[in-house]
């Protein structure tokens, strides 16, 4: 079985997120990016139906910076393949561009299953997932939780609100959107990262043609803060007494 | 550039035969739309028993697709026939709600159709011939502006615009017979959750805790406070898919939606589909070590501190209040 892990380098949220002179965009001079965290888990899902049915996994990235870090993890981690996709995103690429790339791209590789992340922290355009799969026209499924596959077809688990989940099956090949890997993605030691770095290599394509944008920025900025919250400063049992007490005051302590 | 009509069209999502809030939401902003373009409000209803769904809709027509391939839920079928209807009436803008169900369907609709796509808008405007929507990304930290052309497909956050304007009636049903492509994935079952020790949906307090909270030897902490306190131990996603906490105690979008008396977060940062499911909690108190995470825009108190200082010293606090 051949699986396709897309991934894709985001900011880390923990991180202050400035706007830069443009005021159209993240100052990307500030910005600490780390991989996208659904992807953990689509790559981990990938690994273990590899080591179930036994096959090949591919971990595929557009170089929009910073991505051959997880690339090469990926590769630690048991992916066997590492793809980048080269070309000129300085201007950025939006997910539906990024799906016409990674469409293109696929076109020339064998591939029975895709799993996406879920969604990414950054995209304006929707999700990459079905985008993709509607251009390569196979079936897609967003939201999955746990994925069996059973010869040409795949189980998935999609999850709904309250904790609702629906049991689809679907034809392979087809595009799945990663929620939650059946366990936590696994860990890959620094020193086997290292040692990856030095015998394995990654691979390079060129990227084809992005397609136009579909959506213009006009501006971005951050959210209001007129309805932000009453700070409570002091030590933490200062801290500690003003809770006790407001909690007090609304019964929720009895005493 | 495309001709598009002026109608406002949205997608009514529903589960077990319940029209999703998120749908009058979208209902209520469409009507007001379809004002502004001086066109109708078409909500676009799939599935068995379309026609029951749809009747307690407020829309100009309703558009029902009950087909046999479209009796349940299947991405595939949904986005073919959502496709059909919009492709015959070209809506000024097509509404989703921002869903498990509209995750699937507004891109795969915006790829068929190839019309833009805006997506996690917490609002939704028209202006001359542009669609315009505020986006909420980056985990709620940062807002974007974006226009599109008329013809876009916007997906609306939960919570963004009031359920109560969007019930009602259609004043007119339409059924539409759209042939979709559906063999290729097929509904099994619907898997209701399993039983929780804890039913966090019913506690005065919840003590949340989320990435912060570190490790899941660290849990005791906030379990020996909710203890202190009478509720109950609840997380954010990550606390779940590590396999800490069992499913029944996550709050959010894909979990549970609670309203206690008092919510304390505890090392969450407040994305938006952690904030879909306690926003209307009583009182929310946060406290994370990062001034800027986006739970202290929806907190009534805040503290900025490290987790690990403040739990302790209020569990103590708690217990000798309570003598
Ligand atoms: C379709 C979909 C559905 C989802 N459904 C849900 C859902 O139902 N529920 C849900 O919660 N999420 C859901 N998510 C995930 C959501 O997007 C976020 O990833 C998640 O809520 C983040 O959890 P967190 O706040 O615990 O972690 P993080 O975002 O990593 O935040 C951790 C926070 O802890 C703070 N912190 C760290 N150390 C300390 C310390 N010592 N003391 C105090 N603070 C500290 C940090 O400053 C940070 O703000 C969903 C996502 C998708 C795509
Ligand atoms: N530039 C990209 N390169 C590789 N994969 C991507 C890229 N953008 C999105 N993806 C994949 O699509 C998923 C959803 O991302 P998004 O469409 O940005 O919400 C990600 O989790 C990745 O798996």
């Amino acid at each position: 079985m051949n699986i396709i892990v897309p991934i894709k380098q985001v900011p880390d949220l923990v991180e202050d997120l400035e706007i830069d002179a443009s005021g159209k965009a993240l100052d990307r001079d500030w910005l600490k990016f780390k991989m996208n965290e659904f992807d953990e888990h689509a790559l981990e899902e990938a690994l273990l139906l590899k080591e179930e049915h036994g096959g090949q996994v591919t971990v595929l990235a557009l170089d929009t910076g910073d991505v051959d870090d997880s690339l090469y993890t990926a590769l630690a981690k048991g992916a066997d393949r590492a793809v980048k996709i080269v070309g000129d995103f300085e201007q950025g690429v939006s997910s539906r561009q990024a799906a016409n790339i990674l469409a293109q791209a696929l076109r020339g590789m064998e591939y029975d299953l895709v799993l996406t992340g879920v969604q990414a922290v950054d995209d304006l355009d929707g999700q990459l997932g079905p985008l993709l799969a509607t251009a390569l026209g196979v079936p897609s499924v967003s939201v999955v939780a746990g994925v069996q596959v059973n010869g040409r077809t795949a189980t998935v688990k999609k999850e709904f609100a309250g904790g609702l989940v629906a049991e689809l099956e679907v034809d392979l090949p087809a595009v799945l959107g990663i929620q939650a890997a059946k366990q936590p993605p696994r860990y890959a030691p620094v020193s086997r990262v290292r040692q990856v770095m030095k015998t394995a290599s990654i691979e390079e394509i060129e990227a084809g043609d992005p397609g136009a944008a579909g959506i213009e920025v006009r501006r971005m900025f951050k959210p209001e803060t007129g309805k932000r919250a009453e700070m409570i400063e002091g030590s933490p049992e200062e801290v500690a007494d003003r809770i006790v007490a407001i909690l007090r005051d609304r019964g929720l302590i009895k005493g | 550039m495309r001709a598009v009509a002026r109608d406002v069209a949205f997608f009514v999502e529903h589960l077990k035969g319940q029209v999703a809030d998120i749908s009058f939401e979208l209902a209520g902003r469409a009507r007001a739309l379809a004002g502004e373009t001086g066109g109708r409000s078409v909500a676009i209803v799939v599935g068995e028993g379309a026609r029951a769904l749809a009747g307690q809709v407020a829309c100009d027509v309703a558009v029902c697709v009950d087909t046999p391939e479209v009796a349940r839920y299947n991405p595939l079928a949904y986005a073919g026939a959502v496709a059909a209807v919009a492709r015959a009436r070209e809506p000024f803008a097509l509404l989703f709600g921002n869903t498990s169900q509209g995750l699937d369907l507004a891109p795969a609709v915006a790829a068929a159709l190839e019309r833009p796509l805006l997506a996690y808008c917490r609002e939704v405007r028209v202006e001359g011939e542009k669609v315009v929507g505020v986006s909420q990304v980056y985990g709620g930290k940062v807002m974007v502006e974006a226009e599109a052309p008329a013809g876009a497909v916007v997906t609306l956050m939960a919570g963004a615009y009031p359920a109560d304007a969007g019930r009602g009636a259609p004043g007119a049903v339409e059924e539409a017979a759209a042939a979709v492509d559906a063999a290729r994935v097929r509904f099994k079952a619907l898997i209701e959750p399993e039983a929780a020790d804890v039913d966090i949906t019913k506690q005065d307090v919840l003590v949340s805790i989320g990435r912060g909270i570190q490790s899941q030897d660290n849990i005791q902490l906030a379990v020996e406070l909710a203890e202190a306190l009478g509720g109950a131990v609840s997380a954010s996603r990550p606390i779940i898919d590590a396999g800490w906490l069992p499913k029944a105690r996550q709050v959010g979008k894909s979990g549970q939606t609670v309203k206690p008396k008092a919510y304390l977060a505890f090392g969450i940062s407040g994305a938006p589909e952690h904030l879909e499911g306690m926003r209307d909690a009583g009182l929310i108190i946060a406290v994370n070590t990062d001034p800027k995470a986006p739970i202290f825009d929806v907190a009534h108190y805040g503290v900025v501190a490290d987790l690990f200082d403040i739990m302790p010293a209020l569990t103590e606090k708690v217990k000798a209040a309570a003598g």
